[in-house]
């Protein structure tokens, strides 16, 4: 047997033991995530358990570094380890935006100091963060940002304030942009700073949304006081002072990657033909509407190639070929196909999907999370900003 | 298998485009038009094709060929594609030899891979018989008479059809016009007793025909697969065609899009290079996704016929239900694009306009392959 047929049966054996009944119901939702942090509730003891396990054997976040609280998996038995989950239906066990997107930067422009203090509590699910990027006059335009953090000898005094901050209000820490050097061209004098949500001078406000959910607040800081180290060369500021926008970049290409293969993964569960014959009928082995019909099969046409496109794209990274702006190119078509497939299934629900409160529609889930998808199109960068930068970095334009 | 492509295909790809450029530019099929060439296609540069072991792709080495699989012929279809080049490649490389290979006799592979190899005989697919795809709906019969049959029917869109030395027809030994049962191929000689054929001219300068059997007489040797029922068979070929179809669809596309980039950083008006104009730009990277995507359907589904022949229908349907539509819109956007001298018969991109239509077209349009992608899904 060779050794990655010995994990995977030794991995299997594990999760049987240790994965709690309740946590395999295959349930991906967003409500039925564990995002952890130290105001988490857990929805029950078994996601308790299922988080205490995994993180004690490294698994929630499987290929870090052991010292990070990590696994310390290769590729392949990552791959191996995800593909034993999905057979049997376990829930993910973690998901959260320090492992989406502060890891990735920490493990990339961090210190071993920085990584050694904040990765673990990360993979334990002990710390929740979150992500100070846009504030109101900085949105497509991020390098704009005006959020201002002046040097004071011994720390560093932050005021102004971030807008779309996912769960701010439910967050420990944020990771924020600011503005270190006003005198400097628009790039060049950003930095990249951790803060404590407890730190006196940070509030926030959740905005609600035309969803009637609200994923996101405004975060103010208030003459935020924040120490230049958090221990012993434990610097608050991730890579050097004003190259933020290094770190900023790596982690915006590293969103538009996530956010596009969230969009073709919602793909994976239910075709939309099956969902719409369901709700609309079969007529003659056919769709009753064949407008709709025929809209569908299309979209699922799209929906197929886009998916085989990332893969595509994923096999020739590893080939070591294809273009870096092409996550550009999977954002923009993911996001967008993903606002098209929820309007077909709004479609396909017609008068009943409407229901916004109530048993009937589970109070309006399809209608919110339609709603939700508008926002997939502006958020890390808008359809418009990815197709200039195809036309920039791709396509080779002028001017653009 | 990492959708990619290895180092001995990107050879052959390098090879390909480096040859055609200087051997089969666009100008040689305007050439062909220009000179109402006979043949509608160079029979030297297909005999240089064949020396490089393209007319035998798919051919298997002990039958002469260079073995290359599906991916190999899709490689050469998209390069052809890129240069609009015109040859038997996708009649007689493709389906006559995708048919032989899977479906013929022994004896019909022993006589007919080799030649097909070496470039030495040319065969066409007939299958519709009216102006939208459906095999189907083949009407055509085939009367069973004696030990053989006797064929009778009208087949339109036939690539190639006036310069095969073969036609492998597809008739109906049994049943009726719309029922996938009672079909059966045949291989026939192009000159036999009862065939004529009437050279079609098509809007893209490229071969095709329409063929009148008129009682042609067959014998049960001249049966491919199983009489009565042909109708897998035959779509198991017509699916290696649609891909192929498409493969080149998306050279073409592919070209033309880059002939339209190239012109958007010349050409200047109020001022600046054109291509500096959002407005533009929005719909050259939404153009570019476009063909990403289509790209990646169009290597799966060739990998598919390599690795698993009889299950590649929905892929392929795929495939060129998404050439069709992203070559059609970049065949649009390329003519909008370059404004006015778009127009004009002296620029190539009306060529490239004209191919795509009829590449479309060929074994089932967008429409065709999303509806039958549709009932595969059960809806």
């Amino acid at each position: 047997m060779s050794d990655l047929e010995t994990f995977r049966t030794e991995t299997r054996a594990w999760l049987e033991e240790n994965c709690p009944k309740e946590m395999r119901d295959g349930a991906g939702g967003e409500e039925n995530i564990c995002w952890g942090g130290k105001e988490w509730v857990f929805q029950s003891d078994a996601q308790k358990t299922w988080l205490d396990r995994m993180a004690a054997k490294g698994w929630t976040v499987p290929a870090w570094p052991k010292e990070y609280g990590g696994g310390g998996l290769s590729k392949e038995e990552v791959k191996t380890l995800k593909s034993e989950m999905r057979a049997m239906k376990a829930r993910s066990p973690l998901e959260s935006f320090g492992i989406w997107m502060l890891a990735p930067a920490l493990l990339k422009y961090g210190t071993h100091e920085q990584k050694a203090h904040f990765l673990p509590p990360i993979a334990r699910g002990e710390i929740r963060w979150c992500q100070g990027y846009s504030e109101p006059n900085a949105g497509s335009d991020l390098a704009s940002l005006q959020c201002k953090c002046e040097d004071q000898g011994d720390h560093w005094l932050v005021n102004g304030q971030k807008v779309w901050t996912s769960y701010a209000d439910k967050s420990d820490w944020i990771f924020v942009l600011v503005r270190t050097d006003p005198s400097a061209t628009k790039h060049n004098g950003i930095s990249f700073i951790l803060v404590d949500m407890n730190a006196p001078g940070v509030s926030t406000k959740p905005i609600k949304l035309i969803s009637g959910k609200s994923p996101f607040c405004e975060t103010f800081f208030d003459d935020v006081k924040v120490p230049k180290e958090y221990g012993s060369d434990i610097s608050a500021v991730v890579g050097d002072i004003n190259r933020g926008w290094d770190v900023a970049k790596y982690l915006l290409t590293h969103e538009r990657e996530m956010i596009s293969a969230g969009g073709g993964g919602l793909l994976g569960s239910r075709g939309l033909g099956e969902v719409a014959a369901q709700k609309v009928g079969v007529k003659d082995g056919k769709l009753a509407d064949p407008v709709l019909r025929s809209k569908i099969a299309q979209a699922e046409i799209d929906g197929w190639a886009f998916l085989l496109t990332l893969e595509r794209m994923k096999d020739e990274a590893k080939a070591g070929q294809g273009v870096g702006a092409n996550s550009s190119m999977l954002k923009y078509y993911g996001t967008e196909f993903n606002k098209r497939r929820f309007e077909l299934m709004m479609d396909a629900g017609g008068s009943d999907e409407l229901e916004w409160e109530g048993a009937r529609t589970d109070d309006g889930k399809l209608a919110r999370g339609w709603l939700r998808t508008k926002a997939n199109s502006i958020e890390g960068g808008t359809s418009e900003v990815q197709l200039n930068i195809i036309a920039k970095r791709i396509l080779d334009l002028p001017g653009a | 298998m990492p959708l990619v492509l290895n180092e001995e295909l990107e050879m052959l790809r390098e090879s390909a485009r480096g040859f055609l450029d200087e051997k089969a530019p666009v100008n040689a099929l305007r050439k062909l038009r220009d000179e109402n060439n006979p043949d509608g296609f160079s029979r030297d540069l297909w005999k240089e094709m064949a020396e490089m072991g393209w007319a035998g792709i798919l051919v298997d080495e002990d039958h002469g060929g260079a073995d290359f699989g599906f991916v190999g012929a899709g490689v050469l279809a998209e390069e052809m594609g890129r240069t609009l080049t015109a040859s038997p490649f996708l009649s007689t490389s493709v389906l006559a030899a995708t048919a032989l290979k899977q479906i013929a006799t022994d004896a019909h592979r022993q006589e007919f891979l080799p030649k097909i190899a070496a470039g030495e005989v040319l065969f066409a697919l007939a299958v519709d018989e009216t102006r939208k795809h459906g095999p189907a709906k083949t009407a055509m019969m085939a009367e069973k008479s004696g030990n053989g049959f006797k064929l009778s029917g009208d087949k339109t869109f036939v690539a190639d059809g006036h310069v095969a030395d073969k036609i492998i027809v597809a008739a109906r030994s049994a049943g009726a016009a719309g029922e996938q049962d009672g079909l059966t191929l045949f291989l026939l000689d192009a000159q036999s007793k009862g065939v004529s054929v009437e050279r079609t001219m098509m809007v893209d300068s490229r071969n095709a025909a329409r063929i009148k059997f008129d009682g042609v007489e067959a014998t049960g040797d001249d049966v491919i697969g199983e009489v009565d029922g042909g109708y897998m068979a035959l779509e198991g070929v017509l699916n290696a065609g649609r891909a192929g179809l498409a493969a080149e669809m998306s050279g073409a596309a592919q070209a033309g899009f880059e002939m339209t980039m190239n012109y958007l950083k010349e050409r200047k008006q109020f001022g600046s290079e054109i291509g500096s104009f959002q407005a533009l730009q929005h719909r050259a990277a939404h153009l570019y996704s476009e063909i990403e995507l289509m790209k990646s359907a169009i290597l799966k589904s060739l990998q598919d016929l390599d690795a698993h022949y009889g299950m590649a229908g929905p892929i392929c349907s795929l495939a060129k239900a998404k050439a069709g539509e992203v070559a059609k819109l970049a065949s649009q956007e390329a003519v909008q694009m370059h404004g006015g001298i778009g127009m004009t018969d002296e620029y190539d991109i009306g060529f490239y306009m004209k191919r795509i239509r009829v590449a479309q077209e060929m074994f089932g349009d967008t429409a065709f392959h999303t509806d039958r992608l549709a009932q595969m899904r059960g809806y």
